[in-house]
C-alpha cells in the first residue's frame, strides 16, 4: 500500500496547546504527504501553525491526534529516546538563528549529529569536513562562529543538518536574520543540494523565499489553505509577473 | 554478539565526549569553576589532612604501646571490697610463690610469666665509685623475655642462678657507665648495701612510652629467689599473651587459675587483679575511632556545602546553555546523553576540586609532621585518597543529578526559544 518514494504521511494531525488558561488549537487536522526529493515550502502568517506543523514534522513535537509516518515508520507511539533517533538519522534542522555553540569551530559544531549516532572520530572529522565543502566553506571549517559571517554561519548549520545524510533537510525561516544578498546565497545553495537530489521542507512566510520551491503549502488557523506547486501559487505571480499558464487560463 | 557490544560502546562513547566537553567547558569558565569548587577543595584539603594527623596520633600512640608492650599482663594482690576476706590483712593475702606453680601449663594462652620482688633500693659500689638510690627487681628469667629487653653481653639468668639464689645480678648499660666499669665487666663483682654480687650480663635498655613517665631510676636485676632470700618481700607478677587476640583468654585463664590456687570460693570476689595492656589497647583504639567519626562529620559539613555549591553552578550553567541544550536535542541527542553531559561535569568539577583539596591536604600534612614532633608519623594513607576520590564523585553525582536531570527533561522546542 505504501508507496516507497513517499517520505512523509502525516494524516488527520491535531495539535494543541494551553496558553495560560486559553487553549490554542495550533493543527487542527493537517493531512500532507511529502515524497522524494520534493522541495517544498510551508507558508503562512505567524499564528498559522506553521511552525507547530514544523516542529510536528522534525519530530520536536508530538501530535495529540493523527498518525504521522516518516518512512513508513509510525512515530507517534514512539518514546522519546527513539524519537531522538529520528531526528538524529532523519532529520537535518537549519534554524532562523542559526543555532551554533559559541566555542566549538565549524568543523565540530557540524560534527555534534554525528556524536549522537556514535560514529567515530576519523569518520566524525571527514564527514563533516565533506559536509562543509558541500556548502563552500571549506575554508573556514576552523573558524569559530563569532568570526563567520550571517551567511557562513548559516551555510555552517546547514552543513550540520546535512551531515548526517538526513532524509529531510527541515529549514525554519533559514534566511530571517540575513539581508538580501545573503539570503539569495543560502536560497542557491537550497537549490543545488535540491537539484543533488535532498528533499527539503522550507518553512516561511517570505512569499520571494517561498518561490524558490517546488511546491507551496498555505496555512491559516492551523489548517492547509492550498497545496499546489510553486507556479500556481500567488506567490509566484507576485514575485515573476503572472505565469504563462496564468496568462493562458487567465487567472 | 555484534549487538551485544553495541550498548557499551555507545555508552562509552558518549561517555568521552561528555568527558571531553566538560573539562572544556571548565577550562574555558575557569576562575568561575575554581571558585565553585572552594568548597569541595576546603572539605577534601581538611579531611585529607586531619585523617594524615589522625594517622599520625594514632601511629605515636600505637608505637609507645608497643615500646611498654601491647600483650602484658599485670598480676597483683588485692584485697577485696566484699566478702570473707574483705577484712584480712595485706599479708595473708600476700602471691606466694608455690601459687603459681605450674601456671603455664594450666594457662595455655599465656606465654612467659614472671614473679617480682622489690627487696628496695641500695647503694651500688665499684672502687671508688659508688651510686645511690638503684633499685634492686628480683626476676625470673622469663621477665627479660615478656620486657622484650635482651642481653647485650654476658648472659641470662640461668636454672641454677635462680635455683640456688645465687648472688648475680644483670646490669643495665647505664649503670655500667656511672660507676665507670670496664667494658667488659662481665664476672666483676659490684657491691649492694653490703651484699656482694657478681655481673654476669648487661641488659639493653629500651625506648620508654611517654606514659611510663621519666624513668631516671636505675634498676638491677637479680634473680627472684635471691630477692627472696635477701629480704621476703612483696610480690607481684607480670605475664604475657602468646598474642594480642588471645588477652582476654589469658585473663580468664589467669583467673580461673588464681581463684584456685588462693582458694577463692564460689561467689566471692577476686583477692587479686588482672591488667591486660590490650584492653587499654582497645580503649584508646575506640577513642580515636570515636575522634576520627566526630572530626569526619565535623569536615563532611564542608563537603555538603561544597556540594551545594556545585548545584548551583550547574543551575547556572543549564540555564546560561539552555539553547544549547535545546540544539542538541534537535540534532538527536537523547534526554540520557544531556543527562550524562551535565552529570559528568558536576563529576568532573568536584574531582577536580578533590585532586586539588588531596594536594592541599599532603601539604597540610606534611606541615602537621614537621611542627609536632609528636605527630612526625602523620601521613595521608592510600585509602585516603581513595576515599577523598570517592567521596568527591558522590558529591558531583548526588548534587549534579538535580540540575542535570533539569537539563535532560527541557524541551527541545522551548528550549531553542530561550533568550
Amino acid at each position: 500500500m505504501t508507496d516507497n518514494s513517499v517520505l512523509i504521511r502525516l494524516q488527520n494531525i491535531h495539535r494543541t496547546y494551553k496558553v495560560g488558561s486559553d487553549t490554542v488549537h495550533a493543527l487542527r487536522g493537517i493531512h500532507l504527504q511529502v515524497r522524494q526529493n520534493e522541495y517544498v515550502a510551508i507558508m503562512g502568517h505567524s499564528g498559522s501553525g506553521k511552525s507547530t506543523l514544523m516542529n510536528v514534522i522534525g519530530c520536536l513535537d508530538r501530535a495529540d491526534q493523527g498518525t504521522y509516518e516518516i518512512r513508513g515508520i509510525k512515530t507517534t507511539v514512539m518514546s522519546g529516546a527513539a524519537l531522538a533517533r529520528i531526528r538524529n538519522e532523519q532529520i537535518g534542522f537549519v534554524f532562523q538563528s542559526y543555532e551554533l555553540l559559541p566555542r566549538l569551530n565549524a568543523l565540530k559544531n557540524v560534527e555534534l549529529p554525528l556524536i549522537y549516532s556514535n560514529v567515530g572520530f576519523l569518520t566524525r572529522r571527514k564527514l563533516a569536513r565533506e559536509a562543509l565543502e558541500r556548502v563552500g566553506l571549506a575554508a573556514r571549517m576552523h573558524h569559530r562562529p563569532n568570526q563567520l559571517s550571517g551567511g557562513e554561519k548559516q551555510r555552517v548549520a546547514v552543513a550540520r543538518a546535512l551531515v548526517a545524510k538526513p532524509s529531510i533537510l527541515l529549514a525554519d525561516e533559514p534566511t530571517g536574520n540575513l539581508d538580501t544578498q545573503t539570503s539569495a546565497g543560502i536560497m542557491d545553495l537550497f537549490e543545488k543540494l535540491y537539484e543533488q537530489g535532498q528533499t527539503i521542507i522550507l518553512v516561511t512566510h517570505e512569499a520571494d523565499i517561498a518561490c524558490h520551491a517546488r511546491r507551496i503549502v498555505r496555512m491559516q488557523d492551523g489548517q492547509i489553505l492550498s497545496d499546489v506547486p510553486a507556479r500556481q501559487d500567488p506567490a509566484w505571480a507576485l514575485i515573476h509577473g503572472p505565469s504563462a499558464e496564468a496568462k493562458e487560463t487567465g487567472v | 554478539m555484534k549487538s551485544l557490544l553495541k550498548a557499551p560502546l555507545r555508552f562509552f562513547g558518549l561517555l568521552v565526549q561528555s568527558i571531553l566537553l566538560a573539562l572544556s567547558q571548565i577550562w574555558v569558565n575557569k576562575t568561575r569553576s575554581v571558585l565553585t569548587t572552594l568548597g569541595i577543595i576546603i572539605g577534601v584539603g581538611s579531611v585529607t589532612a586531619v585523617i594524615a594527623g589522625m594517622n599520625g596520633m594514632n601511629a605515636m600512640i600505637m608505637e609507645n604501646f608497643e615500646f611498654f608492650g601491647t600483650k602484658k599482663i599485670f598480676l597483683w594482690p588485692e584485697r577485696p571490697q566484699t566478702g570473707s576476706q574483705k577484712n584480712a590483712n595485706w599479708w595473708q593475702i600476700r602471691f606466694q610463690p608455690e601459687q603459681f606453680e605450674g601456671v603455664l601449663d594450666h594457662c595455655p594462652s599465656v606465654e612467659y610469666l614472671t614473679l617480682i620482688s622489690y627487696p628496695g633500693s641500695m647503694t651500688a659500689h665499684h672502687g671508688a665509685h659508688s651510686l645511690e638510690n638503684v633499685r634492686i627487681a628480683g626476676v625470673e628469667e622469663s621477665w627479660f623475655k615478656i620486657e622484650n629487653r635482651s642481653i647485650s653481653r654476658g648472659r641470662p639468668f640461668s636454672f641454677l642462678d635462680a635455683q640456688q639464689a645465687r648472688r648475680v645480678c644483670i646490669i643495665p648499660q647505664k649503670l655500667q657507665e656511672k660507676l665507670y666499669l670496664d667494658r667488659d665487666c662481665i664476672g666483676q663483682t659490684l657491691q649492694f648495701n653490703h651484699y656482694t654480687f657478681q655481673i654476669i650480663g648487661i641488659v639493653e635498655e629500651r625506648p620508654r612510652a611517654f606514659f611510663e613517665g621519666q624513668g631516671d631510676r636505675i634498676e638491677v636485676y637479680i634473680p627472684f629467689r635471691t630477692a627472696q632470700s635477701i629480704r621476703e618481700s612483696w610480690i607481684d607478677a607480670m605475664a604475657s599473651c602468646r598474642s594480642t587476640d588471645l588477652a582476654e583468654e589469658a585473663r580468664a585463664e589467669l583467673t580461673f587459675f588464681l581463684r584456685k590456687r588462693r582458694n577463692v570460693k564460689l561467689g566471692e570476689p577476686n583477692n587479686f587483679g588482672v591488667f591486660i595492656m590490650e584492653s587499654e589497647v582497645m580503649k584508646v583504639r575506640a577513642l580515636m575511632a570515636g575522634l576520627g567519626l566526630v572530626a569526619g562529620a565535623v569536615v563532611s559539613i564542608s563537603l555538603l556545602v561544597g556540594g551545594i555549591g556545585i548545584m548551583n553552578i550547574m543551575l547556572v550553567s543549564v540555564s546560561e546553555r539552555t539553547r544549547e541544550i535545546g540544539l542538541r536535542k534537535a540534532v538527536g541527542a537523547r534526554a540520557s546523553a544531556i543527562l550524562l553531559q551535565f552529570l559528568v561535569e558536576a563529576v568532573m568539577l568536584c574531582l577536580i576540586g578533590g585532586l586539588i583539596g588531596i594536594g592541599i591536604g599532603y601539604f597540610l600534612a606534611f606541615l602537621i609532621s614537621h611542627s609536632a614532633g609528636f605527630l612526625e608519623k602523620s601521613q595521608v594513607p592510600g585509602w585516603a585518597v581513595v576515599l577523598a576520590f570517592g567521596f568527591s564523585a558522590a558529591v558531583g553525582i548526588f548534587f549534579g543529578m538535580f540540575p542535570a536531570a533539569k537539563a535532560a527533561r527541557l524541551n527541545p522546542i522551548e528550549a531553542l526559544r530561550h533568550e
